[in-house]
């Protein structure tokens, strides 16, 4: 608390209060949409027209303006929702409880659109919908993951209960991630190996890599659109009964 | 020395509680033998193949024999109420958590120990893998016990905990599977099992450390529910 400048302090502070947090984020709203789409329309562009197709791979190498950035989301939602979760037990900050609640959905997307592209691009190039790879095995766990998440959190039917399950869940899944990751990669690896994250060059060229990282960027501004979204909608819910939604509800005239 | 005093009892108590219910510890080892014999069955008896999958079938089936026992783990105390006492009880929880996991091990994973000669050989596996096949249980049904507390945990409040209890579970036990499979597979090749030994024994202690604490964190939160 003594080495955040006081403003920050007090901007989270407010953050944390339900009522705050929905009118910022309306205003916040077309903002972001606005940067996703110029994002996505650069990206795709830089991606799809600009860059050359590859010596090896022709033009379906294309996919992994959609794939990487998928595959990215996958892992970072998922620490983004442990996070929320360690808050949430800790400081029983109930906004941390919605977002990390909400953020599981958009995180089983991803990975299963990760999935499904990866499947896509495997077809072609490794003649095979699905083979029992490194990574594409623990994307799949991954996403078994997610779905045990979002399962628990349905089955409970006391939501606050139901976060708090659901944020011991994910820790012990965060801790869990690199160990299952470690272990099957060391079990069989099939997947090329990783070409952007090399400290020295990395090994992909620069007219290729610029549009993946507008994309990764593009995909990030969308995660934080949907999921304020349904943290919106959860926050609703939950509060239906205290009075700022109840004031909202008359404001707008829908009561 | 309060502490392991508060530890052994809850062992003795749920190991009498067990001995009282023979049938239900007989479960899972019968389950375990039925699983294992139905694979021949399934796929064919050539013996080559057999040979080939055998640690791999004994492991699945391991693994979902111990899922099928951690139902008992918290249920009995959960509907009688003395979880309750428990969690009341001056001793930390975690501690006491850990007696009931080391005395559901003792139960249900140890009895498999015990028939896993016999399945190996319904199976042909060559006998220089048996030893390690017995360590790898040694080894890791005592994770997939202390990694199933926290699920089970999560769950016993709920009234159809089952199916989401193996959603929950399961892709965590990969790890213990792909090491302790690979292991008995090399050793029925003749190569060295070090490394993979190695890692079981080092998720052995990580899970003993590290799984007590959300286990009674999620005992707590299913009792106040």
């Amino acid at each position: 608390m003594f080495l955040v400048p006081d403003p920050v302090v007090r901007f989270f502070h407010r953050m944390a209060s339900p009522p705050h947090f929905y009118a910022f984020t309306e205003r916040l709203m077309p903002w972001l949409v606005i940067i996703f789409l110029l994002l996505t329309a650069t990206g795709l562009y830089g991606g799809l027209y600009l860059a050359p197709p590859d010596y090896q791979q022709g033009d379906s190498y294309r996919i992994i303006y959609i794939h990487v950035p998928s595959a990215w989301m996958s892992l970072f939602i998922y620490v983004v929702m442990a996070i929320a979760g360690a808050i949430g037990l800790i400081w029983r900050i109930k906004l941390a409880e919605v977002v990390m609640i909400s953020s599981a959905s958009v995180g089983a997307s991803f990975t299963f659109i990760a999935l499904v592209t990866g499947s896509l691009w495997g077809k072609p190039m490794w003649g095979t919908w699905w083979v029992w790879d490194a990574r594409l095995t623990s994307e799949l766990i991954l996403l078994f993951l997610y779905l045990g998440v979002i399962g628990l959190y349905g089955a409970i039917d006391d939501k606050r209960t139901a976060s708090k399950a659901v944020a011991i869940l994910a820790l012990v899944g965060v801790v869990n991630i690199p160990i299952i990751h470690y272990s099957v990669e060391w079990w069989n690896t099939l997947h090329q190996g990783p070409t952007v994250a090399k400290m020295d060059k990395p090994s992909i060229h620069v007219s290729m890599l610029t549009p993946l990282l507008l994309m990764a960027l593009s995909f990030k501004v969308y995660y934080l659109i949907a999921l304020i979204l349904r943290t919106r909608v959860e926050l609703l819910q939950r509060e239906r009964n205290s009075q700022w939604v109840k004031v909202k509800a008359t404001d707008e005239g829908r009561l | 020395m309060a502490m392991f005093d508060a530890f052994a009892a809850i062992v003795r108590r749920d190991l009498v509680l067990a001995m009282r219910r023979r049938s239900e510890v007989a479960n899972p080892v019968l389950f375990f033998i039925l699983v294992i014999t139905l694979f021949p069955l399934g796929i064919g008896a050539q013996p080559k193949l057999l040979q080939a999958i055998a640690p791999g079938i004994i492991w699945v089936s391991a693994l979902l024999a111990t899922m099928l026992s951690l139902d008992s783990l918290f249920r009995s105390d959960f509907d009688d109420g003395s979880l309750e006492q428990i969690l009341l009880s001056p001793y930390p929880t975690s501690i006491l958590v850990l007696g009931k996991i080391t005395a559901h091990w003792l139960t249900t994973g140890l009895p498999l120990l015990i028939v896993a000669p016999l399945l190996a050989v319904f199976l042909g596996m060559p006998n220089q893998s048996l030893s390690i096949l017995l360590l790898t249980l040694l080894l890791g049904t005592p994770i997939l016990s202390l990694i199933g507390a926290v699920g089970v945990a999560l769950t016993v409040g709920l009234r159809r905990g089952g199916m989401i209890l193996s959603l929950l579970v399961l892709p965590l036990y990969v790890p213990v599977l792909i090491f302790a499979s690979n292991a008995v597979e090399m050793a029925s090749s003749g190569l060295p099992v070090t490394a993979q030994i190695n890692i079981l024994i080092s998720m052995l202690l990580m899970a003993l450390v590290l799984a007590p604490w959300p286990t009674a964190a999620a005992l707590k939160m299913s009792i106040n529910s």
